[in-house]
């Protein structure tokens, strides 16, 4: 799965968090030089595009990050998606 | 800071940190002088596994094995950590050569008169099924590479746990010159799952914790000689262990090459009779 949200703030580091182990996923965060934030999902689990795209929809409308995101999930629930992004970010920043 | 009234002198264990709790990259973090941690082939590199996509698994980006180079105690080191959460911390064509490829480097490095250490994390259940024989072939190179290195220098094992070290990786851990563990590692060729599955339940209950832990649990293969030192699972003590065994002398012989204790030990097991812990330790003691 993919997704592309328009971006405004820039990122300085990239950041690796989390395992691909039982209800965990990997977040690979790097900053772009372009005005988007690109996502692509790799998962074990089929039929959740509209779970995926909100917990994004979420995460991008609270920081605006030009970045590439890579994600490797393990069947990880929405809540442990969204702090696993928010920790990649924290991150990013140290 | 601590002092000799402060709680953390007087219950350290209270205020260690467990080890088996962080992950691959923080273990071999945790073990590595404060600012020397460099990881070769990390996450944003993405040699993950070609194979496991391909079999609708998710891949991991550095395919479950962290491969650091820093120092412990100022000696240069590399330490090797195998995440036991990945897939079992099972080896695979990729994740297995860069264990192989690592040890390599090391022994290059001795070759040219750099001394370089070598710690191998193990939390791992041996082969990865999806790669098969490329796993297999994998980890024959990894023995190979353990043997040429120790004549140089060290390899230092660690089972830490929770996953423990099976199958062709057990035998990579018997050969190692120095074996850390805990007392919830664990050390065998077969799972307990396994032998339950060939031998029977009558044989092997593998829902038996008790059953399992007193055979392959870290504090048998301590009593038993499979394991140098049993350590409680804190970051200071594995730290220090560590160091204990890069002392070691080199000329001391190797687990693998005292043919004559071993055989003297397996004379004298009978095996028409259940052996429980105690009669093992017995048997060990008197080899």
């Amino acid at each position: 799965m993919n997704f592309e949200y328009p971006a405004t703030n820039a990122v300085t580091q990239r950041a690796h968090v989390g395992v691909v182990g039982s209800g965990d996923l990997e977040v690979l965060l790097e900053p772009s030089p372009r005005d988007f934030a690109s996502v692509q999902v790799c998962t074990s689990v089929d039929g959740y595009g509209t779970v995926w795209k909100a917990v994004l929809d979420r995460f991008f409308a609270k920081y605006s990050i030009k970045s590439r995101i890579e994600i490797n999930d393990f069947g990880a629930t929405p809540g442990m998606v969204a702090l696993r992004l928010e920790q990649a970010l924290e991150r990013s920043k140290t | 800071m601590t002092n000799a009234t402060s709680p953390q002198a007087l219950a350290p264990h209270l205020f260690g940190i467990s080890f088996i709790e962080l992950n691959a990259r923080e273990r071999a973090r945790s073990l590595m002088d404060e600012g020397s941690f460099e990881e070769l082939l990390g996450p944003f590199d993405r040699m993950k596994s070609p194979w496991l996509p391909a079999q609708g698994v998710v891949p991991q980006s550095d395919d479950g094995v962290v491969i650091a180079r820093g120092a412990i105690d100022g000696c240069c080191t590399v330490v090797i950590a195998i995440e036991g959460m990945f897939q079992g911390g099972s080896i695979g064509e990729v994740s297995g050569t860069k264990i192989a490829c690592a040890l390599d480097l090391a022994y290059q490095d001795n070759e040219a008169g750099h001394r370089t250490y070598a710690v191998l994390l193990l939390e791992t259940g041996g082969v990865r099924l999806q790669e098969a024989n490329l796993g297999l072939a994998v980890i024959a190179e990894i023995q190979s590479s353990i043997i040429a290195l120790r004549r140089h220098t060290p390899v230092v094992g660690v089972i830490a746990g929770m996953v423990g070290c099976f199958g062709g990786m057990a035998i990579s851990a018997a050969l190692c010159s120095h074996l850390i563990a805990t007392r919830e590692a664990r050390l065998g060729l077969n799972g307990p799952e396994v032998i339950e599955q060939e031998a029977g339940v009558e044989e092997f209950d593998s829902t038996d914790r008790r059953l399992i832990w007193s055979t392959t649990g870290g504090a048998q293969r301590y009593e038993t000689g499979f394991i140098d030192q049993l350590v409680k699972d804190d970051v200071a003590a594995i730290r220090t262990a560590v160091r204990i065994a890069f002392q070691q002398s080199l000329s001391a012989k190797n687990r693998t090459a005292e043919i004559d204790k071993y055989l003297a030990f397996l004379a004298r097991v009978n095996p028409t009779e259940r052996l429980d812990a105690s009669v093992v330790r017995n048997l060990w003691k008197g080899a």
